[in-house]
């Protein structure tokens, strides 16, 4: 069962911006699935086309097999969607936030009392049901955002960037949740800017260029893509790095450099020929952030 | 069906309660502006008019003022909070959900439709203090007062969903609805105005809106009753369509 289906969708806007030319993505229901791009690539263009707030130009999309165009009633009951920024409104009460969105899909209050109950509880929020929104703090609203999107209980949920300048422990928090959702069956869409959070949590991904998709695979098939690897080694002393003009190193600190291998190269010539050399090394770790360079090395081209 | 009275439902219990909550912004206002037009014109200015139609004048000018606060109550209810829902974007609450424009424009309507109704009752209220106004036509006052506020109200939603700033919010109430509310007679019948005045003044919806209220009470009216009821009700359906129809394509709601 597809979750998402969108076809040929394209997008200009009435100032004459192109937005979106013939975009393909398909996500399989229970999918994590990322939809990465720069800033103007497109991502929260089709997120306001699934979700009803932008008006598509030509495609088509269908959510769960229902087809925006002829049902989309019903495919807005399939989904949650948590914007960029917060969108309540900042006076209104926690709770009363998110009965009112339940009835907005038709759920009677006492069923979405039971609901918002269990959200906020989940969430860390039922302290505060009674408190404005403007009173949580950033994190916090946050994750209003995340139980207001599931009060109707969505089989997809759509994240437009949901950790944009939250603190890393709150993303990292937010992972988990977003983990046990995807566990839980739920399909989810993200978009980010944190590569790492694709890493982390994603299994497919959809690369956007200027309203283009750029590639689109299982997001393992994205990293092998990757033909070199940087790690980072620390080293107990810095000394001289004469006879190492093979490898490409940069020196970080007094402690520290970096060294750019092969995928396929083992790495115990290499430590050998550092022991060799008089180095102590105390650590030696993957950079990370693979899946950042490949992205940026896509834009490029 | 259910489910969208359900929304419907929703829409209007947060509605109410805003403006519930911000009742001194809200509901107060209008009761102090129209004391003090009864204090004004009803007691100090009133006193040396004397009677207008038969009617003692402090009399005459309460259905124009129960009016006049119902209008604007039920216009700036929709319009602001509408706007607001815009600039704030928690329009797209609604817009996400599964929810009709029907019953977007419906729950609306309806809560601006009550703080109409329920200002104008305290405008009532407080008029009974200086005046002892007389029911001549219960049924007149309520379908008069019922249809205004709701046409006032889908005008509110006009107005919102084209405002792009606060300025849009309240130009048209500004310029164009309370010169015609003023000169809609609210404080005096067009039969005491010159000839051209008394045909330029029939050009003003108001003035068959607050004609007809004011036939509820006292049983008099400057200009053809039906004619009136008829203008309300083809205004409102008008409303109601081009409404629908720009909250179905999204204007000045989706890109």
């Amino acid at each position: 069962m597809k979750a998402i289906t969108i076809q040929n969708l394209s997008k200009t806007y009435a100032n004459g911006t192109r937005a979106l030319t013939e975009v393909n993505i398909e996500v399989e229901a229970g999918d994590f699935f990322a939809l990465l791009g720069a800033n103007g690539a497109g991502k929260t263009t089709i997120i306001g086309i699934l979700t009803g707030l932008v008006n598509k130009t030509a495609g088509k999309a269908v959510i769960y097999g229902h087809n925006i165009d002829r049902e989309f009633e019903a495919a807005k009951r399939m989904m949650g969607v948590v914007p960029q920024e917060f969108n309540f409104n900042m006076f209104e009460k926690i709770q009363d936030i998110l009965i009112t969105q339940a009835g907005y899909y038709g759920i009677e209050r006492s069923a979405a009392l039971t609901e918002a109950e269990s959200l906020l509880k989940r969430l860390g929020l039922w302290e505060k049901r009674n408190h404005p929104a403007r009173s949580l703090s950033g994190g916090m609203k946050r994750r209003l955002m995340i139980a207001r999107a599931l009060v109707h209980r969505p089989q997809l949920l759509i994240l437009d960037e949901p950790t944009a300048g939250v603190d890393v422990e709150l993303r990292y928090g937010m992972w988990d949740y977003l983990k046990q959702l995807n566990q839980e069956g739920r399909t989810i869409l993200l978009t980010t800017h944190y590569l790492e959070e694709v890493e982390q949590l994603c299994r497919h991904a959809a690369m956007i260029k200027e309203g283009k998709i750029i590639k689109h695979d299982a997001v393992k098939n994205l990293v092998k893509m990757m033909d070199r690897e940087t790690y980072v080694v620390a080293v107990r002393d810095m000394r001289e790095l004469s006879g190492f003009e093979e490898y490409n190193l940069t020196v970080v600190d007094s402690h520290s450099f970096e060294v750019e291998l092969n995928r396929t190269t083992e790495l115990d010539p290499f430590l050998a020929k550092l022991k060799g050399s008089g180095f102590v090394i105390t650590d030696i770790r993957p950079k990370g952030h693979r899946l950042e360079k490949l992205f940026l090395d896509l834009l490029k081209k | 069906m259910k489910k969208q009275w359900i929304a419907f439902q929703a829409i209007l219990n947060k509605e109410v309660t805003r403006f519930v909550r911000i009742w001194s912004q809200t509901l107060l206002p209008p009761v102090i502006t129209q004391m003090l037009y009864f204090l004004i014109f009803g007691k100090f200015i009133g006193s040396r008019i004397g009677n207008i139609e038969g009617v003692d004048y402090m009399a005459f000018i309460v259905p124009g003022l129960v009016m006049m606060a119902v209008i604007n109550s039920a216009y700036v209810n929709v319009v602001s909070s509408f706007f607001s829902a815009k600039f704030q974007r928690n329009i797209e609450e609604m817009l996400v959900a599964p929810v009709s424009s029907w019953v977007i424009m419906a729950g609306y309507v309806s809560a601006g439709v009550l703080r109409g109704l329920l200002v104008g009752f305290l405008v009532f209220a407080v008029s009974c203090f200086f005046t002892r106004p007389v029911i001549h036509s219960f049924f007149m006052i309520f379908i008069f007062i019922l249809l205004t506020a709701v046409l006032f109200s889908l005008g509110g939603l006009l107005n919102g969903i084209f405002s792009k700033n606060f300025d849009d919010v309240s130009i048209f109430p500004t310029f164009v609805l309370t010169p015609l509310i003023y000169l809609g007679g609210v404080f005096y019948s067009i039969n005491h105005l010159p000839p051209v005045w008394q045909h330029i003044s029939r050009l003003n919806p108001i003035l068959y809106m607050v004609n007809g209220f004011r036939f509820g009470f006292y049983g008099l009216s400057d200009v053809n009753l039906f004619l009136s009821l008829g203008l309300l009700i083809v205004f409102i359906f008008g409303l109601i369509l081009i409404n629908f129809r720009l909250l179905e394509k999204g204007v000045g709601l989706k890109n």
